[in-house]
């Protein structure tokens, strides 16, 4: 396994797309972080009709901020951990890893490990981005960064571990899904337009949403234990697992995508 | 060095209804280049990926001196392979490629500097493989097989790409290899191609054996052919017919057939022969390669078909 996971860390970063992708989530990020956190920030001082804040203050407001992470930023490690999967049947370069690893789960393995070392590379940038363009403005316009509360370490230190269950989830589909444009289609596809809209749905139907709490982005929310969408859409978390669940789920999706791989698409002849 | 020779038995791989590989057996010795021929679509490359446990037989076994190569532990040290010139992850570089195999060969960097500069490339290393070109590539995936220092080499279509220099420079490096009794296995569509580089030879055809021998033996099914001219033809008939060789005349010319231009041009000299030309027009390996090769005339086609064959 040693070897295995070895060679799977230099085909990472012996191309230019995991920066790439890293600098676009990084940007964008740090984009979206800047522009919610003067929003809540100046928005703190009015008031709805009846008194009450339409919008998180406080710390409830920083850690709304720093959570962005995950609604905003799982795509990313996502995308580039299926690519570890991904980019070995587009360019053809599974022949060369089965021809020096013939055993197919341990190549399987390296991959599902190098995800993980992926996801807390980008766990640790998303955190260092969210935080250096919301912490000031939050301080100087807002109610105050909360940089040492607990909440908002909770939030920064989970989101590292969600980085890299997301980045797992990733390498797992690719496995199974190994048709480059395919699983970016399906991945961007699910994250951007079904999840949302399902979690959505699963908000304003009770009878839904017992169901909405196992969908990925919801598992992640859970174990965060806050989300930047659910403060907006009237919720306070209620609505999520617990957070050990939060990480069973993840670790769940993992598995069955993994399995699929091992037992569907690994199978097959490397023709 | 122990050197392992590749057995090959009952492989047959079928996709669907469509059978690829068909009862296919060979022996390729130690020591030796063999040559793996048979035209585009004939099933080399399917044998091959079965060979290397790519893909899976749908009956039969391949295995190196007894071991099948899934079953190799770090099978990249005792078989090296290269299969497709185009499997490289375009935005690596060459030494990029190679490092990133290098830990499940069980080599480090130095080895992976050590085949660039032996195949070449050691200018080209830091570039990457999207600027390399089809010969570069070639280069490269030779390299790729010979990082674990192996003691078989498999290689799929090596020439393919390369220039006329760069196919000298590969014969000598692979008939370099089986002098120091390693096992060589190289593919092919053209026979020419690896002609002077083989000593035997495994040809197929629509998935099935046709014919496995020397390339000696090859040349035995060559059709022997010299055309002379002399102003007493009687003569040269005579010593052809004394000889046993068959003779007929295209008017200008006498065609000996069943002999070698040494041969015919020997015995009419002793028979003091008075000759103006001696050609030497034996058929081209290369054509009894094709005629192993065509397809079989299908039921209707047979007399037509018949005299070629």
């Amino acid at each position: 396994m040693g070897p295995a996971l070895s060679a799977e860390v230099r085909k990472l970063f012996s191309t230019r797309m995991w920066w790439i992708i890293a600098l676009v989530m990084v940007a964008y990020l740090a984009f979206i972080a800047l522009v919610l956190a003067a929003s809540l920030a100046f928005a703190t001082t009015s008031e709805g009709p009846r008194g009450a804040p339409l919008v998180p203050g406080g710390s409830g407001a920083a850690a709304t901020v720093y959570s962005l992470t995950n609604p905003i930023g799982y795509v990313f490690p996502l995308l580039m951990g299926s690519m570890l999967f991904t980019a070995e049947f587009r360019h053809k370069t599974i022949t060369g890893s089965l021809l020096v690893e013939p055993r197919r789960s341990v190549l399987l393995g390296a991959k599902l490990v190098a995800g993980l070392v992926l996801g807390l590379v980008y766990g640790v940038l998303a955190v260092a981005t969210v935080v250096l363009a919301a912490a000031p403005v939050l301080g100087i316009w807002g109610d105050g960064a909360y940089l040492t509360s607990s909440q908002t370490l909770s939030v920064l230190g989970w989101t590292v571990v969600v980085f890299a269950a997301w980045s797992a989830i990733g390498v797992a589909f690719g496995g199974f899904v190994t048709n480059q444009v395919a699983a970016i289609v399906v991945i961007v596809g699910f994250t951007q337009f079904v999840e949302p809209i399902a979690r959505a749905v699963g908000s304003l139907v009770d009878s839904l949403a017992p169901v909405a709490q196992f969908l990925p982005g919801a598992a992640a929310d859970a174990v965060l234990g806050t989300s930047a969408l659910t403060s907006f859409a009237g919720g306070s978390g209620a609505d999520l697992l617990p957070r050990w669940g939060g990480l069973l789920v993840l670790l769940a999706y993992v598995a069955v995508f993994a399995a699929l791989a091992r037992w569907v698409t690994l199978r097959r002849d490397v023709a | 060095m122990a050197s392992r020779g590749i057995v090959v038995d009952g492989l047959t791989k079928r996709f669907g209804s469509v059978t690829a590989v068909d009862d296919l057996g060979f022996e390729v010795a130690a020591g030796r280049v063999t040559g793996f021929l048979g035209p585009n679509g004939s099933g080399k490359t399917t044998t091959l990926r079965m060979l290397l446990g790519l893909v899976e037989p749908t009956a039969g076994t391949a295995t190196f001196d007894g071991t099948r190569y899934v079953d190799l532990p770090r099978p990249a040290q005792h078989v090296g392979s290269a299969l497709e010139a185009s499997s490289f992850h375009p935005g690596r570089t060459g030494l990029g490629h190679l490092r990133t195999l290098a830990p499940q060969v069980g080599v480090d960097d130095a080895r992976c500097h050590e085949v660039l500069e032996l195949v070449g490339l050691s200018e080209a290393a830091g570039r990457r493989v999207l600027g390399y070109s089809m010969g570069m590539r070639q280069r490269l995936g030779l390299a790729t097989a010979l990082l674990g220092d192996p003691d078989v080499i498999v290689l799929d279509e090596p020439a393919n790409g390369l220039d006329p220099q760069g196919i000298v420079w590969l014969r000598a490096l692979l008939r370099g290899f089986a002098e120091r009794g390693r096992t060589v296995l190289v593919s092919s569509h053209v026979l020419a191609e690896v002609q002077s580089t083989v000593d035997d030879v495994v040809i197929i055809a629509g998935g099935r054996l046709v014919h496995a021998s020397s390339l000696a033996g090859l040349e035995d099914l060559a059709e022997r052919l010299v055309v002379v001219r002399s102003p007493t033809p009687e003569r040269v008939e005579a010593e052809a017919a004394r000889h046993g060789w068959s003779v007929s005349t295209d008017g200008a010319s006498t065609l000996v057939r069943g002999a070698t231009g040494p041969q015919v041009g020997s015995a009419l000299f002793s028979a003091g022969v008075e000759l103006h030309q001696l050609t030497d027009r034996s058929v081209e390996l290369e054509e009894v390669f094709l005629r192993l090769t065509s397809p079989e005339p299908a039921p209707g086609q047979g007399a037509a078909m018949g005299e070629v064959a």
